[in-house]
């Protein structure tokens, strides 16, 4: 998958974002002139905030939107310049990263101070004090299963990772399904995001404390590739090429009762066009599992929210503002858009499928780190651990190999001398 | 000269030819063919992991249609996601491509063949050399710039972008069909009086165009095809069809999507077999007109 | 034809490559030299919707100066091209030093990425180039002698492998060559093994990505061959014919020998496109399996945060490794074109 990262943060809406019905209601956004340029990923949360950002255009307020899945290879060079051809990027927890490193997005304080007004305040990301961004979405991985199989041999749903496999043997041996365990093990970024959140739930640290010295090869490091080395024996085969997209069509084809899956995909599996009775019926959710003993479960927490550019006129800045504010506005929920994702936003009521994340940021889950180098580490781990997987070199070998692979990436970028 | 070698032909190399036909005809048209079985059908079907024959009977299809074939990939694509816009798109790319390519190709590789200097194997060495380049590499080095100075996100710059990526190609192709067009034609020419420009008007034009239709096709499979160059440079309103089936699927692949990328595939095949069939006679007719035998 | 006349016909198609490709070579080769500055790093804390944290992150102010001074980034010479993710010099040289023996070194030299890289990139080119020019030959001869009014039915059908975009094909192939798809099911009736799956098993991937090659590329070297059949000179033919020539050596001695330089073509183009293979590498999702210099750029290009230098040191190593590739059919055309040109 090309930019998986945003795999993850796909929201959870089987219908086509054809009409949002809200266009009448916020065309006033108190905004008088000024320019909105949005770049962002496509999935359909993003798509609803996107056409509320455009409901504020006018004849002296121009709002374009450009939402791909290709958003970021194009928006540090598109707020790059003065000015800047976006005004604001939709971004995640790791990928803000890459916008501060290059210091193109602009402290939003006095922008909320003046017009913020309802924003809440878990909404506001701040490092250092100052306010860079205003999420509207959060997610993370847990557990997913199929009651009915878990009710066939006997056993509650898992609440460790050990469990899991235990279940997963039982369910092999009574012959019920040949691969029991789902998960997205593709090589590259999600293989690596499966790394990172075994590795957090066995109590590791990446990084020497306030170093970009990467330290990962170590016993938790080695529990943890062969904790998901035990669960890759339960998956199917070709577990290697399995991402997202691939272990959710496994799941629904009825292949899989147990798999660690975002909480954002969950809605679609429940709601299948033309899928077995059975599946939808038996796909139930669970909070995160923990592993090796450790009380801080093998999750992370994600949000997405938006930024503005650094390098635009301050109108155009409150226009931005102004307008993405108005898009993520509480009226906007509506029964369309409600199941769409986990929403940060004042009166937002869960759905059933939300319950997992909310489960995940109620056991003290860790953020993804928002580090200036974790993702020349992530990118790392994706190429390196594969060989691990299939058994070509040692754990301890493939996580030298992972170290000395960021090492050369963190010297090139100027993190470490 | 095909019908009567044909006519000359023994009965078992006959056979033997029409089996490696037909062989090769099923190893390259049968998945575009499963592709267009499928396209009428849900993606569970399309895509069965539990019984590759849902593929063919399609079960869920009929579970969810009450018939076994279903229209509503082609539907959603087409009415309710606009992928008309995407084909505009991609005809105005192509055709600009398509003539600038080959106005700027045949011009540049008729030169080429017709100069016996050195500095013509050096230029065909650096233009090979440029092909070199991977395409992802020089589109992100185009970025910045184009953000720069506004020319990002429009159609002519992709364009633009396209014909140079596809000059090397273009260049080495036509200046080899050129050099098989014998020299003594456009000699004659300029001994009548002619410039060199008027005997490449009046002499070779006439001439050139089954070699100048073969390199025309590949200069508009790039701009049809092309993804890389497109999915970066152009904005979201102006997307060409390949882009566009990809958002259709998108990196989360909402269910229902997956089969409008589908149908808008085959959709998008359909102009390129009246191409083909079009052009094929052209080919044809210029061998018929001993055009090239001079 | 004169310098002058040659200037202006070049004009164009020189100008555009000159715009459009040289210069971002130019830029390509400087970024490899230079790396970003060295980061300022400061520890502040992060708040957002999960709580607050301690983190690090690169502080701007102080970094902004370095940046204002020297624009390109601190110059680094050839250190891009030595360090672990390119050439990975000092690491070859410890293997050479340890390791006892041949296969031993080779085993653990493609655990480095660019070696990694540079064996399936190889083979790959080593086993699809041949085989695309001797397939897209015989479609060529065989299309050639069909009856007229069937050609431009098979023609079409033949080119659909080239035009169907590669990035749908491979999800369509992709499914079919899944162990339970319908060619990964007729698979594993043909060899009896139930399990059989190509995309869990390396040897196995690397003969998908190279069928899908040959299948993807034939139609390419086709449709020139067919081309330069349409030029073949009958009399030729006939006179041969008179001579006695069998079907075989009119084939072998005129037609074959009129595409030569076709062949030559075609070779050089699909050298350099297979060196650079890309697309079915992330289609098929192999890159556990199998990765390429140009899947390495977009490794370096669509991580969280983007390795430029690295991407253009790859890119640079690319052009250096299609040069050579493509040298000794370089030095083929360089004789023709002295025998042409006296």
């Amino acid at each position: 998958m090309k930019h998986v990262k945003t795999a993850l943060l796909s929201a959870a809406a089987v219908i086509a974002m054809g009409d949002f019905a809200m266009a009448d209601g916020h065309a006033n956004c108190g905004i008088e002139t000024g320019r909105v340029s949005i770049v962002g990923n496509e999935f359909p949360a993003i798509q609803t905030v996107g056409a509320g950002a455009q409901a504020c255009a006018s004849g002296s307020v121009e709002v374009k939107t450009n939402l791909t899945a290709d958003h970021q290879k194009i928006n540090l060079a598109g707020m790059s310049g003065n000015p800047a051809e976006y005004t604001s990027a939709i971004v995640a927890n790791s990928s803000i990263v890459a916008l501060m490193n290059d210091d193109v997005i602009r402290p939003l304080d006095d922008l909320v101070a003046k017009f913020g007004g309802d924003l809440k305040k878990n909404q506001l990301i701040t490092v250092g004090g100052e306010i860079v961004a205003v999420a509207f979405m959060a997610n993370a991985q847990h557990l997913v299963y199929r009651d009915d199989v878990l009710k066939e041999i006997g056993v509650e749903p898992p609440k460790t990772y050990e469990d899991m496999l235990a279940a997963a043997k039982m369910i092999r041996d009574k012959g019920i399904m040949e691969n029991p365990l789902g998960g997205a093990y593709a090589a590259g970024w999600n293989l690596a995001q499966e790394f990172n959140n075994m590795y957090i739930g066995h109590g590791g640290q990446f990084f020497k404390p306030g170093t970009a010295e990467v330290s990962i090869n170590n016993e938790q490091g080695v529990a943890a590739l062969e904790m998901m080395k035990a669960l890759s024996e339960y998956m199917n085969p070709d577990f290697l090429t399995h991402d997202s997209n691939a272990t959710s069509a496994e799941w629904k084809a009825g292949n899989v009762a147990l798999m660690n899956m975002w909480g954002s995909r969950v809605g679609p599996l429940r709601d299948t066009e033309g899928s077995s009775q059975e599946v939808v019926d038996n796909t139930m959710i669970s909070a995160p599992m923990t592993v090796g003993g450790g009380s801080t479960p093998a999750t992370t927490l994600w949000w997405d929210g938006w930024t503005v550019a650094k390098n635009i006129s301050d109108e155009d800045a409150e226009a931005t503002f102004k307008a993405l504010k108005a898009a993520i506005d509480p009226a906007i929920l509506n029964e369309e858009t409600t199941p769409q994702a986990v929403w940060l936003i004042e009166g937002y009521e869960p759905t059933p499928a939300a319950t997992g994340v909310f489960a995940a940021a109620n056991m003290g889950s860790v953020p993804y780190p928002m580090l200036p180098y974790q993702g020349l580490l992530h990118t790392a781990l994706g190429a390196e651990l594969s060989d691990f997987m299939q058994g070509k070199e040692s754990a301890a070998q493939a996580l030298a190999d992972a170290e000395a692979a960021y090492t050369a990436a963190a010297k090139e970028k100027g993190f470490l001398n | 000269m095909s019908t009567s070698l044909a006519r000359r032909q023994p009965l078992g190399l006959r056979i033997a030819l029409y089996a490696f036909v037909v062989i090769w005809l099923i190893l390259a048209a049968f998945p575009f063919l499963w592709t267009l079985w499928g396209s009428f059908k849900v993606e569970l079907d399309f895509f069965s992991l539990s019984n590759w024959t849902d593929a063919l009977t399609g079960p869920r299809t009929e579970a969810v249609y009450g018939k076994p074939f279903t229209g509503a990939g082609y539907e959603g694509a087409w009415v309710q996601e606009e992928f008309w816009r995407a084909v505009l798109n991609t005809s105005i790319v192509c055709f600009c491509v398509v003539c600038i390519s080959l106005t700027f190709g045949t011009l540049g590789g008729y030169a080429l063949s017709r100069s016996g200097y050195k500095y013509v194997f050096w230029l065909l060495i650096i233009a090979l050399i440029f092909r070199a380049l991977p395409q992802i590499t020089l589109v992100s080095g185009y970025l910045q710039p184009f953000f720069a100075w506004n020319l990002w996100g429009i159609l002519p710059t992709t364009i633009i972008v396209l014909v140079a990526i596809n000059q090397p190609f273009t260049l080495w192709m036509l200046h080899s069909f050129f050099t098989k067009i014998p020299i003594e034609l456009d000699e004659s020419a300029k001994v009548d009086g002619c410039t060199q420009f008027q005997a490449f008007r009046h002499v070779i034009i006439p001439v050139m165009w089954p070699g100048v239709i073969t390199t025309g096709l590949f200069s508009f499979l790039l701009a049809y095809n092309d993804f890389a160059v497109a999915a970066m440079l152009l904005s979201e309103e102006n997307r060409t069809m390949v882009p566009a089936i990809a958002a259709f699927l998108g990196t989360t692949q909402t269910e229902g999507n997956v089969m409008f990328a589908v149908a808008a595939v085959v959709s998008a095949t359909a102009p390129l077999f009246v191409l083909v069939m079009f052009f094929q006679r052209q080919i044809v007719s210029g061998l018929t007109a001993g055009a090239v035998k001079g | 034809m004169k310098h002058r006349t040659f200037f202006w016909f070049f004009l164009p198609t020189g100008l555009a490559m000159l715009l459009f490709i040289a210069l971002p070579i130019i830029s390509v080769v400087t970024q490899s030299l230079y790396a970003p500055h060295e980061a300022v790093l400061s520890i502040v804390e992060n708040c957002g919707p999960f709580g607050c944290k301690e983190e690090t992150t690169v502080d701007q102010a102080a970094t902004e100066a370095l940046r204002a001074a020297e624009p390109l980034g601190r110059f680094v010479g050839l250190e891009i091209y030595l360090d672990r993710g390119h050439l990975a010099v000092q690491e070859v040289s410890q293997l050479w030093a340890s390791e006892p023996t041949w296969s031993s070194f080779f085993s653990r030299l493609g655990n480095l990425p660019f070696y990694r890289a540079m064996s399936f990139t190889v083979t790959y080119v080593a086993v699809v180039t041949p085989m695309v020019i001797i397939l897209g030959l015989m479609i060529a001869l065989a299309v050639n002698s069909l009856h007229r009014h069937l050609k431009g039915l098979v023609i079409f059908f033949s080119l659909l492998p080239f035009i169907v975009p590669p990035l749908i094909g491979s999800l369509i192939l992709f499914w079919m060559v899944d162990s339970r798809g319908v060619f990964g099911t007729f698979l594993q009736y043909l060899s009896g093994d139930p399990n059989l799956s190509l995309k869990a098993s390396t040897a196995l991937t690397w003969i998908m990505l190279m069928v899908y090659g040959i299948w993807h590329s034939a139609p390419f070297a086709f449709v020139i061959f067919y081309a330069g059949l349409q030029t073949v000179p009958q009399d030729t033919i006939e006179s041969a014919v008179i001579d006695g020539a069998s079907r075989w050596e009119q084939t072998r001695y005129v037609v074959i020998p009129h595409l030569m330089p076709l062949v030559t073509f075609v070779a050089l183009i699909q050298l350099m496109d297979n060196f650079r293979v890309f697309e079915p590498i992330v289609g098929f999702k192999s890159e556990a399996h199998a990765t390429s210099l140009s899947w390495i750029i977009f490794n370096d290009l669509g991580g969280e945060t983007r390795l430029l230098s690295s991407a253009a040191t790859t890119s640079v190593l690319t052009i250096l490794g299609v040069a050579i590739l493509l040298s000794p059919v370089l030095v083929r055309t360089w004789r023709d074109f002295n025998a042409k040109a006296h």
